[in-house]
């Protein structure tokens, strides 16, 4: 991609951020298009984020185990580092990833399949800001509803790693539970939240751009619905580097 | 009343719409005919403000559209309904939510005036009884009556039709026909109609504007079609040899 096709999406997202932070043309409205998109993005992604949770939190712990087999390190910092990697790195990183997955490419298909029908056309005939009502409900929903699936993620690691090494024999209880207690340090439950905030706000208004300007047909829609994934995910990791620069 | 002044429009080097000046009045429905690619969408897209001109302007009454800030846009918009040629009901929205849409979104109703207004807007386009389906269990012609209802439900000035007789039969597009020039007539409000159906510019023509090339290559009513001897007219509107033959026989008469 060419530096002006790239100044060019960057003009244009920045114009439809600008125009979607409005005032509501009816509260209630919006109001409720955030519940429902809460719903979506939250419920809607616990079983996928639960499920990959358990096992970074498993394979973090048998794969420390291994590495620290027959060294001096004590083995109740598998539970540390189970704790510390998935907190500050594995639970923000991979949740968001795979929720630009999930909630990206159906933000990218819902908007962009409205564009196509001419339902935006429409509202904006009626006389709805059509950027504010369609980003930032979504918007609004993902900063509250991904930060608590991001700590529920976090939690379930730690348990999924105590399953994968304590009832198999690769540490004690007491040790696994030492070593999730050992050396906490709050700031990185702040980093972690500051990532899955920052995650959170790219994974979903980039996916909204890329279907709010969707032209063409059913081909054009998928690839939209593509690049808001790839582009939420290249963006995510571009951010969790800069964030891991400045915080730590 | 609206009224387009010099109004040009380019894509690029391609220049759809080169000068239209003209005027849709108020009580009547305006209609802009042409064949495909004559500039009939372009020019109905700028009206309702979707795409902006090139140069020229566009006036509604005294209002000079082209240059309004989003607030006033938006404001002149409220008073604005648009019948789209596929009609873009929301989809997952029921027949009464999507006539509701407008007045969840700008009025203060309550929830059984919202009702009454919708049952309205139904009973005016005579579909009562529907407001639980949902738009893909409804038949084309219901579609447009159902997007007729949404566009009407905020007591609109101004009422935009793109196409609406497409993909319907002869009989079904007279229904939407005369709701359309009955809404008009009723309401007194500026109905403009984009369409090539030969059956609505004989019957609900008050005001015909033909596009040609990208410019209005005549204007006149109902009446006049049938005498005019613009050749671009007579070569649109009479161009199949049966259509001549009826032109013919009914000017004989």
């Amino acid at each position: 991609m060419g530096i002006s096709k790239f100044l060019y999406h960057l003009g244009r997202y920045v114009l439809m951020m600008r125009t979607a932070i409005a005032r509501p043309e009816k509260l209630s409205m919006y109001y409720r298009e955030t519940l429902r998109q809460m719903n979506d993005i939250g419920i809607g992604s616990l079983v996928i984020v639960g499920l990959i949770a358990v096992f970074i939190g498993a394979v973090t712990a048998v794969q420390f185990a291994y590495q620290l087999e027959g060294s001096f390190v004590p083995r109740y910092y598998i539970g540390y580092i189970v704790r510390d990697s998935t907190i500050i790195e594995l639970a923000p990183t991979i949740s968001c990833l795979v929720l630009a997955g999930k909630v990206g490419s159906n933000i990218a298909a819902e908007i962009g399949g409205m564009r196509q029908k001419e339902h935006i056309d429409a509202m904006e005939i009626m006389g709805v800001n059509t950027a504010a009502y369609l980003v930032m409900p979504k918007v609004i929903a993902a900063l509250f509803v991904i930060p608590m699936l991001v700590a529920l993620a976090a939690f379930i690691s730690i348990i999924g790693g105590y399953l994968a090494s304590v009832p198999t024999g690769l540490m004690s209880d007491a040790e696994y539970v030492l070593g999730v207690r050992s050396f906490f340090e709050q700031r990185n439950i702040t980093m972690m939240f500051v990532k899955s905030l920052v995650f959170a706000f790219i994974l979903t208004t980039v996916s909204c751009y890329q279907g709010y300007y969707v032209k063409g047909g059913s081909i054009e829609l998928g690839r939209a619905s593509t690049n808001a994934v790839v582009f939420s995910d290249i963006l995510i990791l571009l951010a969790d580097y800069l964030i891991a620069i400045i915080l730590t | 009343m609206i009224r387009t002044e010099n109004v040009f429009k380019s894509f690029g080097e391609a220049e759809i719409l080169k000068g239209i000046s003209t005027e849709f009045y108020s009580g009547q429905t305006n209609l802009i005919i042409g064949r495909s690619g004559a500039g009939k969408t372009v020019l109905l897209k700028l009206l309702v403000g979707l795409l902006s001109p090139t140069s020229g302007n566009i006036w509604y009454n005294d209002v000079d559209f082209c240059n309004l800030n989003k607030k006033d846009l938006r404001a002149i918009r409220m008073k604005v309904g648009m019948l789209f040629q596929a009609s873009a009901l929301f989809d997952s929205m029921t027949v009464e939510q999507n006539i509701r849409f407008p007045l969840d979104m700008f009025t203060n109703m309550t929830k059984k005036e919202k009702l009454d207004r919708v049952n309205y807007c139904l009973e005016r386009v005579s579909l009562e009884g529907v407001n639980d389906k949902y738009p893909s269990e409804t038949s084309g012609g219901m579609q447009k009556r159902v997007g007729i209802a949404r566009a009407i439900v905020l007591d609109p000035i101004y009422l935009f039709c793109d196409e609406p007789n497409s993909g319907l039969d002869p009989k079904t597009s007279i229904v939407i026909d005369e709701l359309i020039r009955s809404i008009t007539e009723e309401k007194q409000i500026t109905t403009v109609i984009n369409t090539h159906d030969m059956n609505s510019v004989m019957e609900i023509g008050d005001n015909i504007i033909l596009l040609h090339q990208g410019e209005v290559a005549w204007r006149g009513n109902k009446t006049e079609v049938l005498e005019s001897e613009n050749q671009i007219l007579r070569d649109f509107i009479f161009a199949s040899p049966f259509l001549q033959r009826l032109r013919d026989t009914a000017l004989e008469k």
